[in-house]
């Protein structure tokens, strides 16, 4: 048997959960040092004028949709439901890959916003609000109806968040 | 059946039904809109995201 260099697979699930600190960030705490609660996670929607990307580092109101009537989208987006635990699968020696994705899509309901968004950011609300993840997807626009994000599946292909090695 | 509107709940028979789509390697959304002579009353949409993004890690060598 050869030895092969890679990053584990398994650590990329627990980095998802928590098990490593590598410095010594200021923690909202988690209730228990041992036995330690979920986070919350949100997801806010942003009109395609917005300028979110790789470079976002936490929520911002800034560019985030609002109502052209009604109070069908509030500020901060809605809470994901977090019932899913990180795993990770090995594809070779030196490749896999960990993921996680939300339990329920996102919804919102009796909504109206007629500037076009694309955008959504998924960031932990528990943890001042620091960013996740940005996604994109073709201009939307809604009158009097439900905006919903179906979550893609759960698996190392397609799950909402992936962190691979290669 | 009743159709949320900007007018209120109206019946769907009194309204014009457009659907459509988009599909590509990122999403795939589907839509329903409910028009009033020329006038958008309802719209609605359901995006589903496919496969993000992966953030892809490595290590160096010594």
């Amino acid at each position: 048997m050869a030895n092969t260099q890679s990053v584990c697979t398994s650590f990329l699930a627990e980095v998802m959960q928590g098990y490593h600190q590598f410095g010594q960030p200021s923690l909202t705490s988690r209730t228990s040092l041992t036995s330690p609660t979920n986070d919350t996670f949100k997801l806010a929607l942003y009109f395609s004028s917005a300028t979110l990307n790789a470079s976002t580092t936490a929520y911002s109101t800034t560019g985030e949709v609002t109502n052209t009537s009604g109070s069908g989208y509030t500020a901060g987006g809605a809470t994901l439901t977090n019932a899913n635990t990180p795993a990770s699968t090995n594809t070779t020696t030196t490749a896999g890959t960990g993921y996680w994705t939300p339990s329920a899509s996102a919804s919102w309901t009796s909504l109206t916003v007629s500037t076009a968004w694309n955008c959504a950011l998924m960031y932990n609300s528990t943890q001042g609000n620091r960013a996740v993840a940005v996604y994109t997807f073709a201009d939307q626009t809604i009158v009097a109806g439900t905006f919903t994000l179906t979550m893609p599946t759960n698996v190392a292909a397609t799950a909402l968040l992936r962190l691979a090695t290669t | 059946m009743l159709v949320n509107t900007i007018h209120g709940e109206m019946d769907e028979s009194l309204l014009e039904k457009k659907e459509g789509g988009f599909e590509d390697g990122n999403e795939k959304t589907t839509w329903v809109e409910y028009w009033l002579d020329k006038d958008l009353v309802h719209r609605s949409a359901h995006v589903t995201l496919k496969a993000p993004p992966t953030v892809v890690g490595e290590i160096q060598e010594f």
